[in-house]
C-alpha cells in the first residue's frame, strides 16, 4: 500500500500558482529526493500533502485527523525552532509522550551522534547539532513515512552523509523518506527515486540516473554538470552556470 | 532540584504563606489568640477579624495567584515568548472596562456582585472579539488581535474617567484600578472560584500542546496536536482564571509575567512543567505582596498592583537586558 497520494494538488497565493496539478505516489522501500531550484514549490508540494497549507486536489495525509496523521508521517520542517532552552533528550522524547527511555528515542539519539549530547540544553548547541536533533525527534516519532524539507542544510560533510544513508536505511527496512534537497550529488548517490518540481509542475520523475540528464540540469537549474558513472554509484558535480549568451 | 521535590517546596512555601498571611494585619493580637479564633470561634471581634476579614483574604490571595501565574505560563508557552503575559491578550484591560462602567453607573452600588460580573462579561465580551479578530490564523495574529481589543478597552476606560461628572466616582475607579485584596469577603471567593476552577482546567489541558510548540506550530500540528482547539482552550482558560482574577481583586499585573520566567530554569524550561510550579509560584508571590502591602505602610492602604509594579518593573527590564546581551 502506498505510504503517500496526492492527485492534482494544486496550491494558489492570489493569482500566482506556487504548485500546479502535482500527481505522487510514494512507495514503502522508496527515498525520494525533491529537487529544484529556490522557489519551485519543493516546500509548498510537502506542505499541501501534509495539510498544512489549503490546496486543490487531493492529498491522502491531508484527509487525516491530527492523531491520525501523527502515527502515519513525521514532518521536518525547514524552519529549525527550539523554542526553549530543553535538554536534547527531551526534546527528542516529545516525539515518544516524553518517555526520554522509549527505544526509539534512544535510537534515534544515537542514529543521529547525539548520545554524547543528549543532557545538554538544546538552544546551546551549533546550527548544525541543532539540525540534527530535530532530524532525531522526527525519527523517534517511527512513522512509515517521514517528510523533511532540506534535512541536510547547515550539516558538515560527514553528518551529511550519515543523515542520508541514515535516510536510505530508513527506506530500506520498508518505510519510506521524502526529502527536499539541494545537493544534487547527495540525491544522485543516495535517493532511489528523484522528483524534480519546477516552477510549481513536477517536470520529471524517475531514478537518479534517468533523471538527472545534462538537458535536464540545463533547463531546470541552468547548470552545467558533469554526470558520471563511477564504481561507487552515480557522481554528479555541478560545474558552472548557463547564462543566456550560452543558451 | 527534582520536579516532584520543587512541587513539595513550592506547595509548603504557599502553606507558610498562607499561614503568615492570616496572622498579619491591624489588629495586634498573639498568634496562639488568633488561631483559636480562627479554629475555635468564641466571643468578641477576634473570631470575626479571622474568619470574615482575613481568611478570605488570604484564601483570594492564593486564588488570584494561581490565575495570573497559571495563566503567565500558558501564554509563554503558547506564544514561545518569555514576554509574554496574561494581559497580552487584553483580558485584563477588557475586565478592568466592565468593572469601570459598573462603578462609574452606579451599578456597583446596587448589589454585591454586580461589580465582579461585569468584570467578568467584559473578559467573556473581549474572549469573543479576539477569536472574531483572529479568526483560524497563527500566534501572531491572536497578540495583534489582543493589543486591537487591550486598546480599545483602555481607550473605553479613559473615556469613562474623561466623562466622569462625579470626581469621587473617578476616584474610586483609579483605586480599583490599582489592584487590591482588601476588605474583600466570602462573597468574592465564592464569585470568583467557580469561574477559576474553570479556567484552571483548561489550562492543565494547554501542557502537551504547549511542550510540543516548543518545535514550532507546523512541527506540533503534525505530533497530533490540534492548534486550533489548543488556542480556544487556552483563551478560554486564560479568560476564566484572569477575568475572575481581575473581577474581585482589579488589576495586578507582572504576577504572570515573572513568576514563569523566574521558574523556568528550575523545571528545565519545559512549557508543561512551568504550568502547575507557576501556579504555586505565584500564589506565594501574590501573598508575599499582600503581606508587605499590610507591612509596610499599615494604615495607608499602599495597593497591591502597585507594590506589585514597583517590584516587577526591574525584573521586567533584566528580562530585556538579557535578551539584548543574547541576540
Amino acid at each position: 500500500m502506498s505510504l503517500l497520494t496526492t492527485h492534482n494538488l494544486t496550491v494558489r497565493h492570489g493569482a500566482r500558482v506556487t504548485l500546479n496539478h502535482a500527481s505522487l505516489t510514494v512507495e514503502p522501500g522508496e527515498f525520494v529526493g525533491l529537487i529544484g531550484p529556490n522557489g519551485a514549490g519543493k516546500s509548498t508540494l510537502l506542505r499541501a500533502a501534509l495539510g498544512l497549507i489549503t490546496a486543490e486536489g487531493d492529498s491522502s495525509l491531508a484527509k487525516l485527523s491530527s492523531a491520525q496523521r501523527a502515527k502515519a508521517v513525521a514532518w521536518l520542517p525547514q524552519a529549525r525552532e527550539i523554542a526553549w532552552p530543553v535538554r536534547v533528550a527531551h526534546l527528542v522524547s516529545l516525539a515518544q509522550n516524553e518517555r526520554e527511555d522509549a527505544p526509539e528515542v534512544l535510537a534515534a539519539l544515537a542514529r543521529m551522534d547525539l548520545t554524547a549530547l543528549a543532557d545538554r540544553k538544546a538552544t546551546g548547541l551549533s546550527g548544525g547539532e541543532q539540525a540534527r536533533v530535530l532530524i532525531a525527534r522526527a525519527l523517534a516519532q517511527d512513522t512509515p513515512l517521514l517528510l523533511a524539507d532540506e534535512p541536510t542544510a547547515g550539516l558538515d560533510p560527514a553528518h551529511q552523509i550519515a543523515c542520508m544513508e541514515t535516510f536510505s536505511g530508513i527506506a530500506k527496512d520498508g518505510r519510506a523518506v521524502v526529502a527536499s534537497l539541494h545537493d544534487l550529488g547527495l540525491a544522485a548517490r543516495h535517493c532511489t527515486r528523484l522528483v524534480v518540481i519546477h516552477a510549481g509542475r513536477i517536470v520529471a520523475d524517475g531514478p537518479p540516473r534517468h533523471v538527472l540528464t545534462e538537458a535536464l540540469l540545463s533547463e531546470v537549474f541552468s547548470i552545467r554538470c558533469y554526470i558520471s558513472d563511477a564504481a561507487e554509484g552515480l557522481v554528479v558535480q555541478p560545474l558552472g552556470q548557463i547564462t543566456q549568451d550560452d543558451a | 532540584m527534582t520536579y516532584p521535590r520543587l512541587i513539595v517546596v513550592l506547595t509548603l512555601l504557599v502553606a507558610g504563606l498562607f499561614m503568615a498571611s492570616l496572622l498579619v494585619g491591624v489588629a495586634d493580637v498573639s498568634v496562639m489568640d488568633s488561631l483559636a479564633a480562627l479554629f475555635g470561634g468564641g466571643e468578641g471581634p477576634l473570631p470575626i477579624v479571622m474568619r470574615e476579614i482575613r481568611l478570605p483574604r488570604t484564601i483570594l490571595g492564593v486564588m488570584v495567584g494561581v490565575s495570573l501565574g497559571l495563566s503567565g505560563a500558558a501564554m509563554q508557552g503558547y506564544l514561545r515568548n518569555p514576554l509574554a503575559e496574561p494581559g497580552v491578550i487584553g483580558i485584563s484591560a477588557s475586565a478592568a472596562l466592565g468593572a469601570v462602567i459598573a462603578l462609574q453607573s452606579g451599578l456597583a452600588a446596587l448589589f454585591a456582585l454586580a461589580l465582579p460580573l461585569a468584570a467578568l462579561t467584559g473578559a467573556a465580551l473581549c474572549v469573543l472579539l479576539i477569536l472574531l479578530l483572529a479568526g483560524s490564523g497563527g500566534t501572531l495574529s491572536l497578540i495583534l488581535a489582543g493589543i486591537a481589543v487591550s486598546a480599545l478597552s483602555s481607550a473605553l476606560t479613559a473615556l469613562v474617567l474623561n466623562l466622569s461628572p462625579n470626581p469621587f466616582a473617578a476616584n474610586e475607579i483609579v483605586f480599583w484600578m490599582m489592584g487590591s485584596l482588601a476588605d474583600r469577603s466570602f462573597l468574592h471567593v465564592w464569585t470568583a472560584l467557580p469561574v477559576m476552577l474553570v479556567g484552571w482546567a483548561l489550562l492543565a489541558f494547554t501542557g502537551r500542546g504547549i511542550d510540543r510548540l516548543t518545535l514550532g506550530e507546523e512541527a506540533a500540528a503534525t505530533m497530533g496536536i490540534n492548534l486550533k482547539r489548543l488556542r480556544l482552550i487556552l483563551v478560554g482558560g486564560v479568560a476564566a482564571s484572569v477575568g475572575a482574577a481581575t473581577a474581585v481583586a482589579g488589576a495586578v499585573g507582572f504576577v504572570g509575567l515573572v513568576v514563569p520566567h523566574v521558574l523556568r530554569p528550575l523545571v528545565g524550561a519545559r512549557p508543561a512543567r512551568l504550568l502547575l510550579t507557576s501556579a504555586l509560584g505565584g500564589a506565594a508571590l501574590v501573598l508575599t505582596a499582600d503581606i508587605a502591602v499590610r507591612l509596610i505602610l499599615p494604615g495607608r492602604d499602599l495597593k497591591l498592583g502597585v507594590l506589585m509594579a514597583l517590584v516587577g518593573a526591574p525584573v521586567f527590564f533584566h528580562l530585556i537586558w538579557r535578551m539584548r546581551g543574547r541576540s
